[in-house]
């Protein structure tokens, strides 16, 4: 009771901020994804045709729907919980008895709901280029997305709780996060790629993301779904480990 | 049982700096402690590790009898802390910080909003609740700590430096706040710069030195170990030379100001014969109040 009161706190406490910023949590991957629906499906899309069965566009939608996902699951986290650190109000939490794991689940909680959130709103916008969506399977979306939102989220969270400066938590975003977005195959099939390629993209799990994803709408994917299904989640477990290690340690929060 | 006990306490921090080199330290249920001790003393330290905010190097730290490593969360449920550093969000309202707050310590929201009212009528800050507290002076930030710590009624409230580069008439606003909380049976630990309000508020107090505790005792015994007095003397005319008078010592501030320390024993008639002797005539005088300092700069030296 105690316990959930604190996770509902903290909860609560990372929603409200979002939805308060919302001109810059919600707003720019609106604008963003619009472009991308419009330059790359539209006025190109239109030239390339069919893949994979299906016209491009449609081709493109489930990616560029999880990347604004994992854009904003992992932002939301790694800026929330460093500034939570900068501003020193973390002490309110390592003061009070609020056990480490709530203080995890509360921040990548917050993550989950801002990814899942844009994730609507991206879905909704691509209706104003697609007739409709196909739904293939909707378990398989669904877990999908609230998978890639955990890891992404807990991944920002071990970015913040390492970062020492606000230009630490831009870093990973930038030099890792887009190129395996971008060679995650949101706008081509892997199986496009020369055979090297092929491989080297499997190492990529934003690939697995995106497939099974993908699947979840078209029924379509380079790779085994439970394949990618079982590595996002060993993803998950591993990283949830690595979180709630550092939390014991203190790792940049307790001297 | 002891409100809060510290057994051999040490602190090295990662740049091999010894902050803490074995403090042993109780405070008694209910009582009202002093925690002396010169800038980088280690009192902050100390605070922090009895806290949670910084990881001990050795020892043992029990609140209310429960050891913070064993059972840590109990602990955690009696102390209130009122850090030396602003510490809380200065983005948020000052009625939401007291309610997050309240919520991390599992008070439901509803009963979290009537104890915010009352700690914020308390600190005097009722009609700011509504205010970013990025917008409030420094005294009130300070004391939106104070009321941020009373949320969870705490049996032992730690307030470090809270009085520090607050004006007078807040500082004693704090004062009252604080004997009051102690009447109804919290017990506190003060750390302060200024002696004189550790002397007129406190019961018992430890002083420490570098890292070590060097004077741990009622306020009464201490004060009696002083055995000097101290004077400001204003001369009628200028003094180029101290005097050099047998059993005093003296101190020229400037040339028509002399600082006496006069043994308890001592007359100030005797002294005025002495100074007559040597034709230094005094206008006036002066006692120079900070008792408690004077011993602290005896102990530490
Ligand atoms: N993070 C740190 N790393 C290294 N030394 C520190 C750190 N924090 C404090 N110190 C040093 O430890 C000593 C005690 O500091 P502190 O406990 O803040 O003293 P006080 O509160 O009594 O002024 C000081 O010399 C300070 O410089
Ligand atoms: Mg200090």
């Amino acid at each position: 009771m105690n316990t959930f009161t604190s996770l509902y706190t903290i909860i609560y406490k990372e929603v409200r901020r979002f939805l308060r910023i919302w001109p810059q949590t919600l707003l720019p991957p609106a604008i963003t994804t619009s472009l991308y629906f419009l330059i790359f499906g539209r006025l190109i899309g239109d030239r390339i045709g069919t893949i994979s069965g299906v016209s491009y566009m449609d081709y493109i939608v489930p990616g560029v729907i999880l990347i604004a996902v994992i854009s904003h699951s992992y932002s939301n986290v790694a800026a929330s919980f460093y500034s939570t650190k900068f501003q020193r109000h973390i002490e309110e939490l390592l003061v009070s008895p609020v056990p480490n794991w709530v203080i995890l689940v509360g921040y990548i909680s917050g993550g989950i709901l801002r990814g899942l959130l844009v994730g609507g709103v991206v879905t909704l916008i691509s209706l104003m280029f697609i007739t409709e969506i196909q739904v293939h399977n909707l378990f398989i979306i669904l877990l999908t997305a609230i998978l890639t939102a955990t890891l992404f989220a807990l991944a920002g969270f071990i970015n913040a709780m390492l970062a020492e400066s606000f230009d630490d938590i831009s870093l990973i975003p930038n030099f890792i996060l887009t190129p395996l977005n971008y060679l995650g195959g949101v706008f081509y099939s892997v199986s496009m790629l020369p055979e090297v390629w092929q491989k080297i993209s499997l190492a990529n799990p934003v690939l697995y993301m995106i497939n099974s994803f993908r699947y979840g709408f078209i029924g379509v994917s380079d790779i085994s779904v439970e394949l990618a299904l079982g590595r996002i989640i060993s993803f998950v477990i591993f990283l949830t480990l690595i979180s709630l290690w550092m939390l014991d340690r203190g790792q940049g929060i307790r001297q | 049982m002891n409100a809060l006990s510290l057994q051999n306490l040490t602190k090295t921090y990662s740049n091999g700096f010894e902050a803490l080199k074995g403090i042993d330290l109780d405070v008694e249920e209910g009582d009202f402690f002093a925690l002396l001790g010169a800038n980088g003393a280690g009192k902050s330290t100390a605070i922090g590790i009895i806290s949670s905010l910084i990881n001990k190097t050795s020892g043992h730290v029990s609140i209310f009898g429960h050891n913070i490593d064993t059972e840590n969360r109990e602990a955690k449920r009696c102390l209130g802390l009122v850090p030396q550093e602003i510490n809380f969000n200065l983005f948020e309202t000052v009625e939401n910080i007291l309610l997050i707050y309240a919520g991390y310590y599992g008070i439901p929201r509803k009963e979290a909003k009537v104890r915010a009212e009352k700690a914020l009528k308390q600190m005097y800050l009722w009609d700011k609740r509504h205010t970013i507290s990025r917008r409030l002076s420094g005294g009130m930030k300070r004391r939106v700590m104070i009321a941020r710590a009373l949320m969870h009624s705490p049996k032992l409230l730690i307030l470090d430096e809270p009085t520090a580069g607050v004006d007078i008439e807040i500082r004693r606003s704090m004062w009252e706040m604080m004997e009051e909380v102690n009447k109804e049976g919290t017990a506190i630990i003060l750390t302060t710069h200024y002696l004189e309000e550790a002397e007129n508020l406190c019961r018992n107090i430890a002083i420490i030195h570098e890292g070590m505790i060097v004077e741990h005792s009622d306020m009464a015994t201490l004060l009696s170990y002083i055995n000097v007095n101290h004077f400001i003397l204003d001369l009628e005319k200028p003094l180029i030379n101290v005097p050099n008078i047998k059993g005093y010592k003296f101190e020229l501030t400037s040339e028509k100001v002399l600082n006496v320390a006069i043994p308890k024993k001592n007359t100030l008639n005797q002294l005025f014969e002495q100074l007559s002797m040597v034709n230094i005539q005094v206008k006036s005088l002066k006692n120079k109040s900070n008792r408690l300092e004077q011993l602290f700069m005896d102990i530490v030296q």
